[in-house]
């Protein structure tokens, strides 16, 4: 990855935030703006548990990161605590690549 | 008289403590910084560049997002594309806690650098005891998963570094899942559950036939449904 794209993406985060606190209120009342705004997390977050746990590459693979996946799904219906979920998820992919 | 001019104290005082207390609680999550460093370095990036992200970024869904488009092989420009896009509710969040950061520009700037999901839901949880107690409950909990999430990916991405593969240690199954736990929320309310489905599904048809990074971004644009009447809260 080229330091430039870091600094950028970083940057870029940094400035998101500083915005919100420095803008007129105006700018970003408006019903439509914060609907759209309120939506987006949900929409990214979801398009990216599915290409992540089946993508590579740009391409459709299903292997264990699904398992593990299921897994952390289990734990967060459980209540798990977040760190709980992710050592669920990375333990049990690499533990089924070891059996299989 | 004396007692009258002293009790609002101690009641703000124990808002405050208790603010505090639930802030430092929910910092010491900042620990899955680690599963950042080495998903981060997984994917590509340089220890240092996942460092750079994690201290000057700071937030960790965009963090993840970015390291996701590096490993896909997507382009840079997408890669920032989807971290900003997922960047923008903290803008929206800082104009929510307007009051609670401090009013003079440059301690409101660091202040703002701090403003993400869990900063944001605890100042505004601790905000019906008074602006004190929500100013602790946000200072406690930025800088608690400030230093944590900081320490933690420098472990995480040195740690992977000197590793080795990592795909046989299962750490391609942390960015998923950790996507997975933080749309979990969402999932509870019937609008928001129904964008996160579609975009979910949006993002896997097109993951066929697109180029990486470009599935996330049209996943995403699911969320111009706010423009519609019936979309809004």
């Amino acid at each position: 990855m080229s330091w430039l794209a870091v600094w950028v993406c970083a940057a870029g985060l940094f400035a998101q935030k500083a915005a919100g606190a420095f803008v007129p209120r105006a700018w970003v009342s408006g019903v439509r703006v914060r609907s759209v705004l309120a939506l987006l997390p949900p929409a990214m977050l979801g398009a990216l548990v599915l290409t992540q746990a089946a993508g590579s590459g740009g391409k459709l693979v299903l292997d264990l990161r699904l398992l593990g996946l299921a897994i952390a799904a289990v734990a967060l219906a459980l209540r798990a605590p977040f760190l709980l979920v992710l050592v669920l998820a990375v333990a049990s992919t690499a533990g089924a690549r070891l059996l299989l | 008289m004396r007692r009258v001019s002293t009790s609002p104290a101690p009641s703000i005082g124990a808002a405050v403590r208790a603010a505090r207390r639930d802030g430092l609680g929910l910092g010491l999550l900042g620990v899955y910084g680690v599963s950042f460093g080495a998903v981060a370095v997984a994917s590509g990036l340089s220890p240092l560049q996942a460092v750079v992200l994690s201290a000057l970024g700071f937030t960790g869904g965009s963090q993840f997002a970015f390291a996701a488009v590096a490993a896909a092989g997507g382009s840079p420009a997408t890669g920032i594309a989807a971290a900003w896009l997922l960047g923008l509710r903290n803008t929206l969040y800082a104009v929510r806690l307007t009051d609670v950061l401090p009013r003079r520009p440059l301690p409101r700037l660091l202040a703002s650098s701090l403003v993400i999901d869990e900063t944001t839901s605890m100042a505004v949880r601790h905000e019906e005891r008074g602006l004190p107690a929500a100013r602790a409950g946000f200072w406690a909990t930025g800088v608690g998963l400030f230093v944590t999430w900081n320490l933690t990916t420098v472990l995480g991405a040195y740690g992977v570094a000197a590793l080795g593969d990592p795909s046989v240690l299962g750490l391609d199954a942390a960015a998923p899942a950790a996507f997975l736990g933080l749309v979990w929320p969402y999932l509870r309310h019937r609008r928001t559950a129904v964008v996160a489905g579609l975009a979910a599904a949006v993002a896997l048809v097109l993951s066929f036939v697109a180029p990486a990074g470009v599935p996330v971004l049209a996943g995403g644009a699911v969320a111009l449904l706010g423009l519609g009447r019936r979309w809004r809260e």
